[in-house]
């Protein structure tokens, strides 16, 4: 009886003991967060002398009227509008260009890529001294045809597109990878027989390549969405939100009412509509793939 | 022999890609100008400007760049290190071995794809603040060695390998550990370089975290100690900050340039589901 009952038990007992390690610290860093951060969201902020109080959904009211949440909630998601549709297209743009078998194709093919391996943090100094009025790059270009010295990164109106176009430039060569493994895997066969019957390329690329890589789409699709609302490094150096918090984004936004106003409980609160959106977002993407699955 | 014809439209597509490719490594061509010139050259591009390492020099004396260098590198290592060990046993776990909850549980570690540890920072620094470790290096890795990107390429690539491999070794007598050490590991090498050189780049251009969790220059990585080293405040010549770019990313550089098609492929490995 004895060694059946072990046979039957050891695949439990030796699975759980492979994963606990690691399943312990995700939860500790990942789920207990989740968690305690909600439970924080309902309390008032402790200070020294006076300790924390139960408050309900008051951190929630108080959110519903903030201007600067609502502001930043629109920029974040003008940032997403606009780095995921612009970076996803050049991406694709540059996997085609590359996947001919053209000259100097592997120096082209690291142009692309070497922004992805650098820091955000090198990445925005550098495009930092661009922006900058008077002496910068885009203000000596804009001078020789005779345009007057910007204040961009000071300026509301173009911040946050300053900051848009850098990220693009970051990001392109990281999703091109993805396409350029998809455009690899296309068999030769079926665009001979597309060429043979005559069709042109753009119809080709339009009726064929394009709907074969929808996988990579959605992949990058939401690769990119979820690095817009957790990328916030550059904000750090070349703006800190600003002006006027016209260049902020939320994640921005939680950490500042964590660490330079020090309000935890309203920053908690912050993080439950950050942690919601990526929910919405997970969902979002589930629902896609199953429907993809069940039509193929 | 027969003239080749003037392909035109290759033509066209090859001077597209090397212009687009150009137009991609300007910011760190003129980077690199910036931080071998002189300030006074920094925008201003005459070819015969006078070379100088002078802008290095004065970043290194200014600013602990050598503490820092050796603080992320550590970290890197410290991080990559836990994550082979719990990533490779969670993996095999959940390779092999049909036990109750699986699914469950799976689905749980893979939340972490969608809601990195940054992203909860503020709970984060309350755990790591209690548990007495802020500003140490163990700190700032602490979230991350447990990894669900790592679990799932590595059960990925785990269940790629053929039953009869792992029958054989059964019969033989090895172990469940000896199996995954002799037959698994061997089998999934190149998994672990392309996890190995995602992971390392992401760590070592990881800010936010590191940012919020450290608090002197004993635990300061290279990209916050730049970070606070170029703050306008600092009031440091634009020459000598970009010198300071420069060698904060220049090992990854380095290191991407030699190893540029591991790399590119690591990426592309990653991506595929």
């Amino acid at each position: 009886m004895k060694p059946l009952f072990q046979l039957r038990y050891r695949n439990h007992v030796n699975g759980w003991l492979l994963v606990l390690p690691a399943v312990f610290m995700i939860s500790l860093f990942t789920h207990y967060p989740i968690g305690s951060n909600l439970f924080h969201s309902l309390f008032s902020m402790g200070t020294v002398t006076r300790p924390e109080v139960f408050i309900g959904l008051e951190n929630y009211s108080y959110l519903l009227d903030d201007e600067i949440f609502w502001k930043v909630l629109t920029n974040n998601l003008i940032y997403s509008m606009c780095t995921v549709p612009f970076s996803i297209a050049i991406a694709l743009g540059m996997a085609l260009l590359i996947n001919r078998n053209i000259k100097g194709r592997s120096l082209v093919r690291m142009a692309f890529f070497t922004p992805t391996v650098l820091p955000m943090i090198a990445v925005a100094n550098i495009w930092l001294f661009f922006y900058t009025p008077e002496y910068g790059l885009f203000d000596q270009i804009f001078g020789i045809f005779g345009g007057d010295s910007h204040n961009w990164l000071g300026n509301p109106d173009t911040s946050l597109f300053c900051l848009i176009v850098m990220v693009i430039w970051k990001e392109s060569g990281f999703f091109m990878v993805f396409y350029l493994a998809a455009l690899q895997q296309l068999s030769p066969e079926l665009k001979e027989a597309g060429l043979m019957e005559g069709s042109g390329r753009w119809y080709y690329f339009r009726r064929v390549t394009f709907p074969l890589l929808m996988p990579t789409t959605l992949f990058v699709t939401v690769n990119a969405v979820v690095n817009s609302f957790k990328l916030v490094d550059h904000l750090v150096i070349m703006t800190k939100g600003g002006p006027d918090n016209a260049s902020s984004l939320l994640l921005y936004y939680i950490y500042e009412n964590a660490f330079s106003f020090w309000d935890t409980s309203y920053a908690a609160t912050l993080t439950v509509v950050l942690v919601l959106i990526l929910a919405i977002i997970t969902i979002i993407q589930f629902v896609v793939v199953e429907k993809r699955i069940h039509y193929q | 022999m027969k003239f080749r014809e003037f392909d035109a439209e290759k033509f066209i597509v090859t001077t597209g890609a090397w212009m687009l490719g150009g137009i991609w490594l300007l910011p760190l061509v003129f980077a690199f100008w910036s931080a071998f010139h002189p300030a006074e050259f920094s925008t201003n591009f005459e070819l015969f400007a006078p070379l100088t390492i002078d802008n290095f020099v004065r970043a290194w004396s200014y600013a602990p760049f050598p503490r820092y260098l050796l603080n992320t590198f550590v970290l890197v290592t410290l991080i990559l290190a836990a994550q082979f060990v719990l990533c490779t046993l969670a993996a095999y776990g959940f390779a092999r071995f049909d036990f109750f909850g699986k699914n469950v549980v799976f689905a749980l570690v893979l939340l972490q794809l969608m809601i990195m540890p940054e992203v909860l920072l503020v709970e984060n620094y309350r755990t790591i603040s209690s548990m007495g470790l802020l500003d140490t290096i163990p700190a700032i890795g602490l979230p991350y060695m447990a990894s669900a990107f790592g679990i799932f390429l590595l059960r990925q690539s785990f269940k790629s390998i053929p039953k009869e491999l792992v029958e054989a070794a059964q019969v033989e007598g090895v172990s469940a550990i000896g199996i995954l050490w002799k037959v698994y590991i061997p089998l999934a090498k190149s998994t672990y370089i392309a996890y190995g050189l995602v992971s390392v780049s992401y760590h070592w251009n990881n800010f936010l975290w590191p940012l919020v969790v450290t608090s002197s220059v004993n635990s300061r990585p290279l990209t916050v100690g730049l970070a606070i080293f170029g703050a306008p405040e600092s009031g440091v010549d634009w020459s000598i900050i970009t010198a300071a770019t420069v060698m904060t990313m220049s090992p990854l550089l380095v290191a991407f340039i030699l190893f540029q098609r591991q790399f590119v492929q690591s990426f592309m490995h990653s991506g595929i589901k």
